[in-house]
């Protein structure tokens, strides 16, 4: 199964977990799985029209999803999807 | 005739006037057969440096063309003859020496390509700098000669800050409003315990010039604006960009595009951390790869946040590491590559980074964005409070 990596500022809504594992085929049934599983990370991952959010930032392996087929790249069972936010942490 | 005497006989040994004169007049290729050492010293303009030990496997790479007129010098010649000899063997056919090497050529007031001056001091303090080829005198000498400016003097500041200093970056700029706090000092190892209370760029500087007395410290006790961005960055040649908000990363960005000033980023949230080096117009810029902040839920800058204070030096000393390629020119910097730490795991991950052809920034419309909207985000700096 493809393997999400979770941003630390997601892993309050995922029990702590940094790694889960989600069947699906495309990019967007992996996170809509992730979701499933844990709905609290749904509000900061897509906007109102179905869409990812602008701040959000998902990449397969390690390519922006942005510049392949968004969220109907497909995905294989060895793959990684990591969430990226931005973060601004200096101090 | 002797067998050897036939291969070594198309090597002249020649005057340094005869050598300058020929290289004045025609195409030369000029090969030096020295050490890096001494080549960093001083060397002939357009001297190729193939040490000794390394013609063998070099020449055909550096020197290519066998049938050219080849000259080789050395410190006072004897070297050059040897190698000279070997050129011939290997097949060059109009091979000389110089007689007397660089020596005599200076002697008889020819010009060389010197070393930027240092001092006695200079020499021995950087010396392990120095050795390296990929540095060298020269090298040194631009470091000497670097302006960097440090957004933020804590967590990612200080170490940077640190190393920047003791590389001999000749000035560095300390951009932060804040006093040393004692919980600062988990991670800020440029401060200490009797400077809490002083201020971060004052407590900063006196680390600096204690470390190393070539670096200038100019210190600006005020956060960046829109007022004072601009002129502030302005008389630097990189920026590191340590800031603890969104607003001044998304504003930095926007001015150094302006400005086309090379912006080494990295931020740490506890055990992870991102860095990548945005060139204007050569890669990326911080909007292309996040067009906007994220809101304040997802955006742990607005509150305070734990953090491993080893982080601050891995992804501080990457920034650093960033700075001094971008300086000297070599490696490859982290343009159009967004590199991950994870320190619990000890990983590093690298993501590809691509300039977004509509970017309001860097992209073609870059130009008629008035300087009023660098920066600018309608809706966030009133949630976010920074």
């Amino acid at each position: 199964m493809p393997t999400v990596k979770v941003p630390p500022v997601l892993r309050q809504h995922t029990s702590g977990a940094t790694e889960v594992e989600v069947d699906g085929t495309t990019v967007g049934e992996v996170l809509s799985g992730l979701v499933g599983e844990y709905p609290e990370t749904g509000e900061q991952l897509f906007a109102e029209d179905g869409g990812l959010n602008r701040f959000v930032n998902v990449y397969l392996n390690d390519e922006d999803v942005r510049v392949l087929d968004g969220l109907e790249t497909g995905v294989s069972g060895s793959d990684t999807v990591m969430i990226l936010p931005a973060m601004a942490g200096g101090r | 005739m002797p067998a050897h005497a036939t291969k070594t006989a198309s090597v002249q040994e020649i005057t340094p006037q005869e050598a300058f004169g020929e290289i004045q007049d025609s195409d030369v290729v000029l090969i030096d057969s020295r050490e890096p050492h001494e080549y960093a010293e001083a060397h002939l303009e357009g001297g190729i440096l193939v040490p000794p030990a390394t013609i063998a496997d070099q020449i055909t790479e550096k020197a290519p063309d066998r049938s050219a007129r080849t000259i080789v010098y050395c410190r006072v010649g004897a070297r050059s003859m040897v190698a000279a000899q070997q050129l011939a063997e290997m097949g060059y056919e109009d091979v000389a020496s110089v007689g007397g090497g660089i020596i005599e050529w200076q002697e008889q007031g020819l010009p060389v390509v010197a070393a930027a001056a240092l001092t006695p001091e200079q020499r021995d303090r950087y010396s392990r700098h120095t050795l390296l080829p990929e540095v060298g005198v020269e090298g040194q000498a631009k470091l000497l000669d670097a302006k960097v400016l440090l957004l933020g003097a804590g967590g990612l500041g200080a170490p940077t800050a640190l190393y920047l200093a003791a590389a001999g970056i000749g000035r560095i700029g300390l951009v932060d409003d804040d006093v040393v706090d004692s919980s600062n000092l988990q991670r800020q190892v440029i401060h200490n315990t009797e400077r809490v209370g002083e201020s971060k760029t004052g407590s900063a500087r006196k680390t600096i010039e204690a470390l190393n007395p070539d670096v200038e410290v100019v210190e600006y006790n005020f956060r960046l604006d829109a007022g004072n961005i601009l002129e502030t960055i302005a008389e630097y040649d990189i920026i590191v960009d340590g800031a603890d908000n969104f607003p001044t990363r998304y504003l930095l960005n926007d001015a150094s595009v302006r400005l086309n000033k090379p912006v080494v980023s990295a931020s740490i949230l506890s055990f992870d951390g991102q860095i990548s080096t945005f060139v204007p117009f050569e890669g990326p810029c911080y909007r292309c790869l996040y067009p906007t902040p994220p809101p304040p839920e997802l955006a742990p800058s607005c509150s305070a946040n734990g953090v491993l204070g080893v982080m601050a030096g891995v992804m501080g000393l990457l920034q650093a590491n960033e700075v001094i390629k971008l300086v000297l020119g070599i490696g490859e910097p982290l343009v159009g590559r967004l590199l991950l730490y994870e320190a619990l795991g000890t990983r590093f991950t690298e993501l590809k980074v691509r300039r977004d052809p509509e970017c309001p920034i860097c992209g073609p419309d870059a130009a008629e964005l008035p300087e009023s909207e660098l920066g600018q985000f309608p809706d966030y700096q009133a949630f976010c409070g920074a």
